[in-house]
């Protein structure tokens, strides 16, 4: 155990540890800039450079191992002078028009600059302005924010294994783009977000949806209902002022009310009948010899992945639509039929930790009568925290008001949607215990529990044995998608989420997110499994009312028109 | 040669880029890499578009523009700066009839600049397709811009 | 005689192109003698030697082999360091060109010494001609059963692929130069860890200058002892200097460590152009310190450079008269360094641009006291915070003139305001 000073405070620290880990477990914030929990070390903005007592030049913490006797001076005339310039000529070559920008009140770059007291920038602007990335419906890229520090790139290429964007050129002329300076619609890009949930800047962007929101909350003639993901009742409350996971379900209802929503609905609920759609495909692929394995289509980001990159195994994927897009066609449907409203009046806005579910939305195909679409407007975490802030409204101090119905039973199965291994795990219970004929005896499947890239799991039903596969990143989507192309894989039924952890390290939740706030999210996921009454999807008395009065039976006709779609081969542009 | 000849050249590892790509570039009497080539060799050797596209980015031999099939390039660091008895920028930019960075009507020379040619002791050297020429008069240019014109120079 | 020809001994009388021609003059002698008398005894003379590498850092060469040939992972790689982009250097070229047998029988000798079986000669793609007799020799050795499997039948296997840069002089940068092997930008990587453990292909690595591994036979053949008695006590041997600019007779001279930098250019160099002064000199490269005449009486020798906080082994020497104005010069290396920046951190990327503003100001008398301490802050920072030895060397020249000519600082700046005072007049 190697004893340092920092500051000349005498401190233990674990050998191996850097000056950057040591500080802050001793509370000693130490400015960074492109370091970035769970991503490797960059060692570029060079701000967390701090001198050494003893040697000559300054050191980067996040990358200099401590050593016995180290004597660190973080906030030396050097290093703060250092720390200083170099913040400055960041700023000089940086679109600093921050009341226009998504990330004004909560950027990195912000913080630094006003934690050195930088008042007046020494250099002159010298940036070179450049062109906006906003042709997609998902993203926007401003390269005149770009700091440079690699963290997209590296998300990019090491986690989610697409590598849409690089570093481009040499020196000060450096960009980072997709190739050839394209556009993110113009290559593979499958808008999962991770690049904009690292940017410490406002350099990557979700498309801002809020104004088209407001627009139709103030619009007298439309009836503007809202539909909320499982993932936002424990992620929401982390961007107001809570701890990490705090289940906040409730007050999301009770603030989307004060927002103006007329009515708002629990996603969860077409979680369940999600399950039954596609645990009825499951059957019948059975049944019918195939094509096996099945592989889950509730994320829109591994879609475009596969259409883009394996079109071929897109016969194996679930025609089932999301659960947001399963609730936008039931509510223009059966709900405006029961509510005596004109679907055309509906704006249907859903809620969801998702990037990708802006573009999902406007898929031709989401649209039940081929002309108005089934979800009008997507909104991030984040989107919905500007707007409950921009309202005025005291989170933390909300009363719990319940979801309205049909979605007000929803199972535990639903919720669990928002972790990976959750839609296997509901799906499985739901399977087994209906071709079994008999209770589960045991509710929880451990197996497909858990943050490893690529989780395996063995089901017997009606005494088959069936292996289950779960992927989480895209990077482990495409070793599943690999293996279903070659005709080696082995399982009968696959779950893939495009995000780390799931929908719950989705690319539009809270800044900051690292692996172990998403643990934390996820096991609050479980958490309100397990506290709930109902924890199959088929048990949902609301779900059975709706096949019932509704659909009549699963991956029947109205099923059909209404709750499935179809996907294309984009291999080639 | 075609593409797919320089390619068989090497195994598919992304190690062999650079080898091809100034290979395959240097063979083009344009001297330069569409998308379409860049595709072809990204594909060949697994690695994503936005890698080689970071590659021709980077590196100062490569060019998306269509060069001159003799691209004339004059050093302007230190040593040759100090050595040269005459403007060697003006005299190539008149004997072509072009300014430094853009190619002849004939599309026969490209003139850019370039970092140091490491032949400082033939200051001023200038470097014309694979040859570097040391210690270049007016006249000496003129002749190379003939035996380029004439087929007498690589 | 200043000159001291070890390395460059046989140059003019050995055909470049022959390797026959090589082996009259005792080519691959020392290669024999090496492996009769033992890995241990070659890394142990290397030692003794003290031999520093050539390449510009002047890393005891011992310490990396013995780092390297204690490694247990395989495969090894060497790396032989041609990329020579350095402004003003031009030594390697030479060895290349003149006498390339002498580099692979040296890459061969440390091959064997560390247990590396593959070796890489990574030479700038502007280098053709040097490339084309290396590879010819490579070609020639391989025939000749001195490189491949089983070399001279002393079961060692040792063989060497060329690879050519494409127009970047940051690829001569260690871990850049790793990258650009391995088919990617070059940008350098987070140290440590460092080439002798996890280096290309993230294997144990031996990366040298051309000019270190041509050492290695004349430390073979005269023993470590007397090598190190040559030169002085901190830069033992000799060293290829490249010598250009303003001097009558420009060229590569070998010389041992100890001698003075006026030694070189008077004596060797036939000192200025008739009717010219020396004005400033510039050591090392675009890299280097600018220093006045009044200094050239300091000896090369690595530890004397330190002075100038920068690495200075690379051995150019860059003489400027008084025909050319200081800032004219800076402006020219501060233009090279955003050239080849590669862009990855800050003070460099960034850095630079602003630097070059600065002395583009003082260059087109426009200067003022407040850019003065502006430049010289900047310049500090990106020296004490770029990433690698690029953006770290980037400002020594700017530096040095601010400690050996600020006096032309302070009249640019007096100049400027008079400017300024004509024009608003």
């Amino acid at each position: 155990m190697p004893n340092i000073k920092i500051n000349n405070v005498q401190m233990d620290v674990a050998s191996g540890m850097t000056i950057l880990e040591a500080a802050r477990l001793h509370n000693i914030e130490l400015p960074t800039l492109c370091y970035y929990p769970d991503l490797g070390i960059k060692n570029d903005c060079r701000v967390c450079v701090v001198e050494i007592e003893g040697q000559k030049g300054l050191v980067t913490s996040c990358s200099t191992q401590v050593r016995e006797g180290m004597s660190i001076k973080t906030h030396s005339a050097r290093a703060l002078n250092a720390r200083k310039i170099i913040v400055e000529m960041i700023l000089a070559n940086h679109d600093s028009n921050c009341t226009a920008c998504a990330r004004n009140m909560n950027c990195e770059l912000q913080k630094l600059a006003q934690s050195l007291n930088i008042e007046k920038n020494r250099f002159p602007s010298v940036l070179d302005k450049k062109l906006i990335d906003e042709g997609n419906e998902c993203l926007v890229r401003n390269p005149n924010r770009c700091i440079k520090c690699g963290r997209c790139v590296d998300v990019c290429r090491s986690v989610q294994n697409i590598s849409v964007l690089d570093v481009m050129g040499r020196g000060h002329q450096v960009t980072v783009s997709p190739a050839y300076g394209n556009n993110l619609n113009e290559v593979f890009c499958s808008y999962c977000g991770q690049c904009a949930a690292v940017c410490p800047v406002g350099a990557i962007t979700e498309k801002d949806d809020t104004s088209i929101v407001w627009n139709a909350l103030h619009d007298p003639d439309k009836h503007v209902v809202v539909q909320v993901a499982p993932a936002i009742r424990v992620s929401l409350g982390e961007d107001l002022g809570l701890p990490t996971g705090s289940i906040v379900t409730g007050q999301v209802v009770a603030a989307l009310k004060r927002l103006g929503f007329s009515h708002v609905f629990d996603t969860n609920f077409t979680a369940d009948l999600t399950i039954i759609e596609e645990g009825h495909e499951f059957i019948n692929r059975v049944k019918n010899g195939g094509p096996l394995p099945l592989v889950t289509s509730c994320c829109p980001g591994w879609i475009r992945f596969a259409e883009h990159e394996y079109p071929e195994i897109l016969k194996h994927i679930s025609s089932c639509k999301s659960p947001q897009q399963m609730f936008g066609a039931i509510i223009k449907s059966y709900y405006a039929e029961k509510a005596q409203i004109d679907p055309k009046n509906i704006f249907v806005v859903s809620v969801m930790p998702c990037t990708a579910k802006k573009y999902e939305a406007k898929r031709p195909e989401m649209s039940i009568n081929g002309r108005d679409l089934d979800v009008d407007a997507v909104l991030t975490t984040r989107e919905l925290s500007k707007m409950i802030k921009q309202m005025g409204i005291d989170f933390r101090q909300l009363p719990e008001e319940p979801f309205d119905d049909p979605s007000q039973t929803t199972s535990g199965a639903a919720a669990l949607f928002g972790v990976t291994g959750g839609v296997m795990e509901a799906a499985l219970r739901t399977v087994k215990e209906v071709l079994d004929k008999r209770p589960l005896a045991t509710i929880e499947f451990n197996d497909v529990r858990g943050i490893k890239g690529i989780k395996e799991a063995s089901v017997t039903i009606q005494d088959k044995e069936y292996k289950v596969a779960i992927a989480h990143t895209l990077g482990n989507a495409r070793k599943i998608a690999k293996q279903i192309s070659e005709g080696k894989s082995e399982y009968a039924f696959i779950e893939v989420m495009a995000c780390p952890g799931g929908c719950i390290g989705g690319g539009g939740q809270p800044y900051g997110t690292t692996n172990q706030k998403r643990i934390k999210r996820s096991e609050s996921i479980y958490h309100i499994d397990d506290a709930s009454i109902i924890r199959k999807s088929h048990d949902n008395p609301m779900i059975q009312a709706i096949y019932r009065d509704f659909l009549k039976e699963p991956c029947g006709h109205i099923s059909h028109e209404l709750l499935h779609t179809e996907y294309t081969n984009r291999k080639h542009g | 040669m075609e593409l797919e000849q320089y390619l068989r050249r090497y195994p598919p590892e992304q190690t062999y880029v650079l080898e091809i790509l100034s290979d395959y570039q240097r063979s083009k009497p344009t001297q330069h890499l569409t998308k379409d080539e860049l595709k072809v060799i990204a594909d060949y050797l697994a690695i994503p578009e936005s890698h080689i596209s970071a590659i021709v980015a980077f590196y100062s031999f490569f060019s998306m523009k269509p060069r001159g099939r003799f691209i004339i390039q004059i050093c302007r660091d230190v040593p040759c700066h100090v050595s040269s008895k005459f403007d060697v920028v003006a005299t190539l930019e008149k004997l072509l009839g072009a300014k430094m960075g853009q190619t002849t009507e004939d599309k026969l020379f490209t003139l850019e600049y370039t970092s140091c040619l490491g032949s400082c002791d033939g200051a001023p050297a200038v470097r014309i397709n694979d040859t570097i020429h040391k210690s270049v008069t007016p006249e000496q240019l003129g002749q190379l811009i003939e035996d380029c014109r004439g087929g007498r120079h690589d | 005689m200043i000159e001291q020809k070890l390395i460059t001994k046989n140059i003019g009388k050995i055909d470049p192109k022959s390797l026959a021609s090589y082996m009259a003059f005792n080519g691959y002698k020392m290669l024999r003698k090496a492996l009769r008398l033992g890995k241990e005894h070659i890394i142990e003379q290397i030692e003794i030697a003290r031999l520093r590498g050539r390449g510009g850092a002047g890393f005891p060469m011992a310490s990396k082999l013995k780092a390297v040939a204690t490694q247990l992972v395989t495969p090894k790689y060497m790396i032989c360091n041609a990329d020579e982009g350095e402004p003003g250097n031009f030594k390697d070229r030479y060895l290349i060109e003149n006498n390339p047998h002498l580099i692979i029988e040296g890459m061969t000798i440390i091959a064997y010494a560390t247990g590396i079986e593959r070796g890489f000669v990574y030479i700038r793609g502007e280098y053709k001609e040097a490339y084309d007799v290396l590879a010819s020799a490579i070609e020639a050795a391989r025939e000749k059963g001195l490189l491949g499997k089983n070399i001279l039948r002393k079961g060692m296997n040792f063989d060497i692929e060329i690879r050519r840069g494409a127009g970047s002089y940051v690829c001569g940068e260690e871990f850049a130069l790793i990258e650009s092997i391995e088919g990617k930008a070059g940008r350098t990587r987070v140290k440590p860890p460092f080439p002798t453990t996890e280096g290309l292909f993230q294997k144990p690595t031996l990366i040298n200058n051309v000019e270190t591994f041509a050492t290695v036979p004349t430390i073979i053949e005269m023993g470590g002892k007397a090598f190190s008695a040559i030169g002085t006590e901190s830069s033992t041997g000799t060293k290829l200097i490249s010598l250009s600019g303003n001097v009558r007779h420009k060229g590569v001279y070998e010389v041992p460590f100890g001698v003075s930098l006026r030694d070189v250019i008077k004596t060797l160099g036939g000192g200025a152009e008739k009717g010219r002064k020396i004005r400033m000199v510039q050591l090392s490269g675009a890299c280097g310190p600018i220093i006045p005449e009044y200094m050239l009486d300091m000896t090369i020798d690595y530890d004397r450079f330190e002075i100038f906080e920068s690495k200075t082994g690379a051995g150019a020497i860059i003489v400027i008269d008084d025909r050319f104005d200081m800032f004219e010069i800076l402006v020219r290396i501060g233009a090279f360094f955003a050239h080849e920046s590669c862009g990855k951190c800050t003070p460099c990327r960034e850095g630079i641009f602003q630097m070059n503003r600065l002395l583009e100001k003082f260059n087109e008398y426009r200067a003022t006291e407040a850019d003065l301490q502006l430049l010289e802050t900047l310049a500090r920072t990106i020296h004490q915070t770029s990433l690698c030895g690029l953006g770290q060397t980037a400002a020594t020249a700017t530096i040095s003139t601010l400690h050996y000519f600020r006096s032309k600082y302070i009249d640019r700046i007096e100049k400027s305001s008079l400017q300024e005072g004509v024009t608003n007049a």
